[in-house]
């Protein structure tokens, strides 16, 4: 009985589960593998293309002489730390007054913020364009810190909506009566308390912002003030050529930061996804 | 001087009417209890008092202010909710000491205050841990504590004991009753369970659909309660109620049923002189019906045992007259069986009569 059961526990869920993972990680070994290889290597046919046969650090260093890969990645870290630090606040506040303010308009206004998400962003970067022309921020790295919020506010109100909502409000009431103003309510005992949340949506915004492309591309035209995604494909494209093994380089690399991110931060990114408050 | 004053307060949610035209006054400690099943505006009328719901109409005072427009903090109460409401992620000692700092107390006092209100809940030994950490009965004393230590006017308890099993209950009533006499503090409470009402309420306030039923001690209710609803409310198992007709033979005025005719005392006679109606709803607590030998016609009522209910204590027989159900309380040494039919006398100074229409009691009864 006991095997048989193990037997079925392997077909029903370790196979999906590891043919699953085989698919998700597959495009992460071929950037890996493409990385290690010279270009000889890489374009012939005639080798088993799943293995490196002579592993080299060319493409990486290539990647770091002939382009500025560290400004881009500095340019990267401005953007999406500032813009999560915008989207942040403004997503903390709204969320909580929708949620707990009660005005009249609360419900329609978070219906509202939650339908600006669903316009695509290849519309909305037409007359984003326009205004950042207008306030002059074209070619400046803050055109994409101002854009970029758009996209990331109204998930980040929603995700916290539904976090504020598990916070029993007897506990504001509480501090209510022993003295506390709103504002402190929010600073001692919502804050604190939504912790989890906040770092989920934190976390959600840097790497969106981290991989963000349309705005980039079309906002951003000077090298030197290029993002990581951009500068990649901008500059190791050339015509009809793709240097791989740097473009792969550039992309193992890039990735790096957001894994880290998501590494150390793991429980709580589930925790807050799914709005359990721990007492 | 009363301490708390509600005047003709309202309360509306849109259509519905929460409470409606709530007049009461509440002495210096003096402990309340406002009890009704769920729904009937107890918790809505205690968070008006706390200043979380606006009221619709009428005026509250708390030591003849005029507090309507108040916001919570300047109301000088302390309310323990029946979740407790502590700050998880702040210690007991935090949670305790959080009114105090918002009223800018200093830190010395703080201090002291909060050790004096933990020694006299018992949880001294638990100020250093996190509310995860403490079992339901120590977060409702940080809970309580929470409220004392500030020292208020006004102390108000939603359900604050609903949420703990039914040792720790009992147990924690009979604390919270000694603590309000060593503060000497009033209190407003809430429950919807009619024997923490009776056992804690100097007066106890029964409400339903937004409308106070009755005001009075425990006794006065349940003696004398005004309508069929409290009857039915207070007192455990619930009073008997079946519709009968007033037959008036010479001077003795009875109750009739198509199984057994009662024979009602002088006093109620006179009470319903001027009645003019002719059926009318005859209540009966079970504790009231006594086991007896011999059916004397107009006296007692002979009934047939279908249920034997042993509690240890006591026991209780459901019975049924004729169609009439009936559960009557003996003692825990009765010999009746399943099937066997008995004899129960009620007291006859304690029949309830009730209108059909109205449900108002129609006999004057004694309060103590």
């Amino acid at each position: 009985m006991a095997i048989e059961r193990a037997g079925a526990k392997i077909v029903k869920f370790y196979i999906p589960l590891i043919l699953y993972l085989l698919f998700l990680l597959f495009p992460f070994y071929w950037m890996f593998n493409t990385v290690f290889k010279s270009d000889n290597e890489l374009y012939n046919m005639n080798i088993n293309p799943l293995y490196i046969h002579n592993p080299t650090f060319s493409n990486i260093v290539t990647l770091f002489k002939e382009t500025i890969f560290l400004r881009w990645m500095g340019n990267t870290f401005f953007v999406a730390i500032t813009a999560t630090l915008i989207a942040l606040a403004a997503s903390l506040l709204a969320a909580y007054a929708i949620q707990r303010l009660r005005f009249k308009t609360s419900g329609p206004t978070g219906v509202a913020i939650f339908l600006s998400y669903l316009i695509p962003q290849t519309i909305l970067f037409i007359p984003l364009a326009h205004i950042i022309f207008k306030l002059r921020l074209w070619d400046s790295l803050w055109s994409l810190v101002l854009t970029y919020p758009t996209f990331l506010i109204p998930f980040c109100t929603w995700l916290l909506m539904g976090y504020f909502k598990s916070i029993p409000k007897e506990m504001e009431e509480c501090a209510m009566i022993d003295g506390a103003s709103r504002i402190r309510i929010f600073r001692k005992i919502i804050l604190p308390l939504c912790l989890p949340g906040i770092l989920s949506a934190g976390i959600f915004c840097f790497t969106l912002s981290w991989n963000e492309y349309i705005y980039a591309l079309a906002f951003i035209s000077t090298t030197a003030k290029k993002t990581v995604p951009i500068g990649l494909v901008t500059e190791l494209v050339r015509g009809d050529v793709y240097h791989w093994g740097p473009l792969m380089a550039g992309a193992l690399c890039a990735s790096v930061p957001v894994a880290l991110v998501y590494a150390f931060f793991v429980e709580h990114y589930v925790a807050g996804l799914t709005g359990a408050l721990k007492e | 001087m009363a301490k708390v004053r509600l005047e003709n307060v309202c309360k509306q949610f849109g259509d519905v009417v929460a409470v409606k035209d709530f007049n009461l006054s509440i002495e210096d400690r003096e402990f309340i209890v406002l009890v009704g099943p769920s729904g009937c505006g107890k918790t809505t009328t205690l968070r008006m008092v706390a200043g979380l719901e606006t009221i619709t109409s009428g005026n509250i005072y708390i030591k003849e202010r005029l507090i309507n427009r108040l916001p919570p903090k300047e109301r000088d109460i302390a309310m323990v909710f029946q979740n407790y409401a502590l700050y998880p992620h702040m210690t007991v000692f935090q949670n305790m000491a959080f009114g105090l700092e918002m009223r800018k107390t200093p830190k010395e006092e703080v201090r002291r205050r909060v050790h004096e209100a933990a020694e006299i809940l018992g949880i001294e030994h638990l100020l250093d841990r996190k509310p995860k950490q403490l079992s339901g009965g120590q977060r409702q004393r940080v809970a309580v504590g929470r409220a004392i230590v500030r020292k208020p006017e006004v102390f108000l308890f939603d359900e604050p004991l609903s949420n703990l099993d039914a040792k720790l209950r009992v147990q924690t009533r009979v604390e919270l009753k000694k603590l309000h006499e060593r503060l000497e503090a009033t209190a407003i409470y809430v429950t919807h369970d009619q024997v923490e009402a009776m056992t804690m309420g100097d007066r106890i306030v029964v409400m339903n659909e937004g409308v106070i039923q009755q005001v009075g001690s425990p006794l006065e209710l349940y003696n004398a309660p005004k309508n069929k609803f409290v009857a039915s409310f207070i007192g455990s198992p619930a009073m008997n109620f079946f519709q009968a007709e007033l037959v008036r033979l010479g001077d003795v005025l009875s109750v009739q049923t198509p199984t057994f005719r009662l024979d009602l005392p002088n006093s109620s006679a006179s009470d319903l002189k001027d009645y003019p109606e002719k059926r009318v709803i005859v209540g009966i607590r079970p504790e009231d019906l006594v086991e007896t030998g011999e059916h004397v016609p107009g006296r007692t009522i002979e009934v047939i045992v279908e249920v034997i209910e042993p509690i240890g204590s006591e026991t209780y027989i459901d019975v049924k007259a004729g169609e009439i159900p009936l559960i009557a309380r003996v003692g825990r040494k009765t010999q009746v069986k399943r099937g066997q039919s008995f004899v129960l006398e009620p007291i006859p100074e304690r029949i309830h009569l009730f209108d059909v229409q109205t449900e108002e009691a129609l006999l004057r009864r004694r309060r103590d």
